[in-house]
């Protein structure tokens, strides 16, 4: 035994197990954002049976299964179901039944005992809505302007027809609303800022002001146009409708208006479900979100989250390099610089929130509040830069991920060999043109080990964001097709808040679970994507720099 | 400070005076009472000497005895080392290096330095030879061009890279290194050549190349070579200075110093009863 400890097998053992335990820690964690949050796209199979009630009566249930689990028959007496048997636990089941503006709750746990037959009827049709979530029914008619189109049999391939049709128009109210309007609207509120601008500046002339009043009848007529055609549209895609008998027998009218998409889930083939993945997974990916976050697809987020760890690290590298660059190699090395150097270090361990409480204070409220009253008067009341936006939560995080990139930047100049420099100063070199030239090619690898360390550690930050610039959900994004196209006063959306959100904000949390696991999984693949990038440019420098000692 | 002045001195201009090379009257540096300190401790004291043109002149000595630190004063390398002092001259060509218009990177480009460990930058091998003329400023590709030729094959390292100019300077072999680090330093056409023990890190086939190598460049440039190996200083020198704990002992033609040496601690050295 005492050889055995003496021969380091041990801690062979030991480190080994380290190793293991944190590959199977970071496996689990992909494993279950992956098994919970990409399942939630494939087509679920639609179940029809019956529940008999407390009063003893069957009623027929219609719902998607989404999970199971044991329980102890006790402890469904005592909630009321009325069980027989002497076993002591039995299994129940959680139905997704949909139809919450019709039938109030749309999930439901239901023990087996008191559920008929399981079938799978072919006809059952899955609605998903732009309101109210999802919807499950028997189809029996179509109707165009309230009449009688197609019934039994032929109503489903018309409801595919006419729901492309539907589709479309949706598209184009859609785009006529976020781009056309929003693009007058803004046109609108340039032109209104600018006659302010003039009036403060008591520069307003006659001519000016018939300027613009023709400029605002112009827009003004636009828009009207706009509206007519959006009115028109609105009236056109109400046309048509579809009649469902829901689980209760009762039969209920849906505006197709309201469908976002519609399928036979148990009619499906395997093709089919995987072409509705794709497409699923697509619109997640692609598309604004819905119903408070629990639908639809979190673009806006995705987008927020890159756009703002790029302006980090544009604002944070140059920053971050030069003060490294200062401290390493012009400041005279004695007890200041070893005090800020512990300083930068101590800074690294702040917790983010009072960044995020630091942001607000100097950036949004100082800083943005005498920008707002220098370059924009005309502005107020209303803030520009005065209230929290993308480029205040970029400069937070720029601060908040600063000590990683000067720390490991000065590492990387501190581990240039002496004999470089001393080579290059032999050759008539400057200090300068030895920092430039030779010692800062050599570093880096280094500086892009700072910044990769920065980018992972802003791209998973949330609470200092919610202070200086994340909403729930942005009307629109920093960037865009009006001129200067980045907006960076404007509000954002991120993966991170996105999760607190729909995650614990959410008024439907059933619905909104795998979608929290989603989107939990797209945020690491996002880091490890932006991570890949950066490693991928330090290997490139690094190869540059094969045969130099310890870089 | 120095046990017996008088007798270096004396030692110095009479050895010269047997120098089996003429002529010995041009002298690119003199040296007059140098005196380094590096905080308290006195690294060299009360140091005269004189370096012939177009010679190979030797340091030896026990470790530590500031052979390198003398050769390191010549381009002026030690202004890097905190808290280092220096008093007394150091003329080249009548002028004081340490005078204070003196333009410390022309002084670096008159006088090259080649050191212990070769030390390429991690640039191609074109690029570590035409680093110094870039940082003069020369950006013509064919000058650049001329001259990088020029510079490796004045470092007998042509032949065996110029169908690879592109590769890193890391990529080529110790010796080889230590020959681009040469052709780096001529490229500037410097006066003197200072080299700091630059066979200490080569096999003994790479060294008699650089040792054939510094031969052939004494036509050219004046040599001042640090060295541990009494052997090699015997091969390739013309003058020797032998140092003590930062004295120079004796200086004097290479075949004297090794062969009837005047100072009994010269003496000691050279046949080995210490260093």
């Amino acid at each position: 035994m005492r050889n055995w400890f003496k021969s380091g097998e041990p801690w062979i053992w030991m480190t080994a197990g380290a190793v293991a335990l944190s590959l199977v820690m970071v496996y689990a964690v992909v494993w279950l954002t992956a098994a919970r949050g990409l399942t939630h796209f494939w087509p679920h199979p639609v179940v029809q049976t019956t529940f008999t009630d407390s009063d003893g009566k069957a009623v027929r249930v219609i719902g998607e299964l989404h999970d199971e689990e044991e329980v102890s028959l006790l402890r469904l007496r005592e909630a009321g179901f009325k069980i027989d048997g002497k076993d002591k636990f039995t299994t129940r089941y959680l139905f997704k039944l949909g139809n919450r503006d019709i039938t109030g709750n749309d999930f439901k746990w239901l023990p087996l005992p008191l559920l008929g037959k399981f079938e799978y009827p072919q006809d059952v049709l899955t609605l998903e809505r732009r309101e109210w979530g999802n919807f499950y029914g028997h189809l029996k008619e179509v109707k165009e302007e309230g009449k009688v189109v197609a019934a039994g049999a032929d109503a489903w391939p018309e409801l595919q027809k006419r729901l492309a049709r539907s589709s479309a128009l949706f598209k184009q109210i859609y785009h006529l609303e976020k781009v056309e309007i929003g693009n007058v609207n803004y046109a609108l509120e340039k032109l209104r800022l600018k006659e302010r601008k003039l009036e403060l500046q008591q520069r307003l002339t006659e001519a000016d002001k018939a300027a613009i009043a023709a400029q605002r009848a112009q827009l003004q007529a636009e828009f009207l146009a706009l509206q007519e055609k959006l009115e028109k549209l609105r009236h056109e895609i109400k046309r048509d409708s579809l009649t469902a008998e829901i689980a209760d027998g009762r039969s209920i009218d849906i505006p197709l208006a309201n469908v976002a998409d519609a399928y036979l889930a148990n009619a499906m083939t395997t093709p089919q479900k995987v072409q509705h993945y794709g497409r699923k997974l697509w619109e997640f990916i692609s598309d604004d979100p819905r119903e408070a976050n629990t639908e639809g697809g979190i673009f806006p987020a995705i987008f927020g989250t890159v756009l703002m760890v790029i302006l980090m690290a544009v604002l944070v590298t140059p920053l971050g390099i030069m003060a490294a660059i200062y401290m390493r190699e012009y400041a005279k090395q004695g007890p200041l610089i070893r005090i800020i150097r512990i300083s930068v270090n101590n800074l690294a361990g702040v917790p983010s929130i009072v960044y995020g409480v630091f942001g607000l204070g100097f950036f949004v409220y100082f800083l943005g509040h005498n920008i707002d009253q220098l370059f924009y008067p005309e502005a107020a009341p209303a803030p520009v830069f005065g209230s929290p936006g993308i480029l205040w939560a970029s400069l937070t995080l720029a601060l908040l991920t600063l000590p990683v990139v000067i720390v490991a930047t000065e590492e990387g100049l501190a581990r240039v060999p002496r004999s470089i420099r001393e080579g290059s100063l032999a050759l008539g070199a400057t200090k300068a043109e030895t920092l430039w030239r030779t010692v800062l090619p050599i570093a880096s690898p280094a500086m892009m080990t700072g910044l990769i360390l920065a980018v992972a550690r802003a791209a998973g930050e949330v609470a200092p964001l919610m202070l200086v610039g994340v909403v729930k959900l942005a009307p629109s994004l920093p960037l865009d097709g009006n001129f200067p196209f980045l907006h960076l006063e404007r509000k954002f959306m991120h993966l991170g808040f996105h999760i607190y959100d729909v995650g614990f904000q959410s008024p439907n949390i059933e619905a909104a679970r795998p979608l929290v696991y989603a989107t939990a999984l797209l945020l690491v693949l996002i880091i490890v994507v932006l991570n890949l990038f950066a490693i991928r440019l330090r290997h490139r420098l690094r190869e540059k720099m094969r045969g130099l000692e310890g870089v | 400070m120095n046990a017996n002045p008088d007798k270096t001195h004396a030692m110095q201009f009479g050895d010269l005076g047997r120098a089996p090379l003429e002529p010995t009257n041009d002298h690119v540096l003199h040296v007059e009472r140098l005196n380094l300190f590096y905080g308290d401790n006195h690294a060299l004291k009360n140091v005269d000497l004189q370096i012939p043109r177009n010679r190979v002149t030797a340091f030896i000595g026990p470790s530590g005895c500031g052979k390198s630190t003398l050769l390191r004063c010549f381009n002026r390398m030690n202004d890097l080392v905190d808290n280092c002092r220096i008093e007394g001259r150091i003329l080249l060509d009548g002028k004081n290096i340490y005078d204070h218009d003196v333009n410390v990177a022309l002084l670096r480009r008159r006088v090259g330095m080649v050191f212990q460990k070769p030390n390429p930058f991690p640039k191609s091998i074109y690029e570590n030879v035409a680093y110094g003329l870039r940082i003069m400023g020369v950006n013509d590709r064919a000058t650049l061009d001329e001259a990088v030729e020029r510079a490796l094959r004045g470092a007998a390292l042509w032949d065996e890279v110029k169908d690879r100019l592109d590769e890193s300077g890391m990529s080529l072999s110790g010796g080889q290194q230590q020959r681009l680090v040469i052709a780096r330093a001529i490229a500037l056409q410097p006066e003197v050549l200072l080299l700091d023990e630059p066979c200490s890190a080569l096999d003994p086939i790479s060294t008699a190349k650089i040792e054939e190598l510094i031969d052939e460049l004494k036509s050219t440039f004046t040599i001042i070579i640090v060295t541990h190996n009494m052997q090699q200083a015997a091969r390739i020198s013309d003058v020797t200075a032998y140092m003590y704990l930062g004295e120079l002992i004796e200086f004097g033609a290479t075949d004297t110093i090794f062969i009837k040496p005047a100072d009994k601690r010269t003496e000691d050295y050279i046949t080995g009863r210490f260093g």
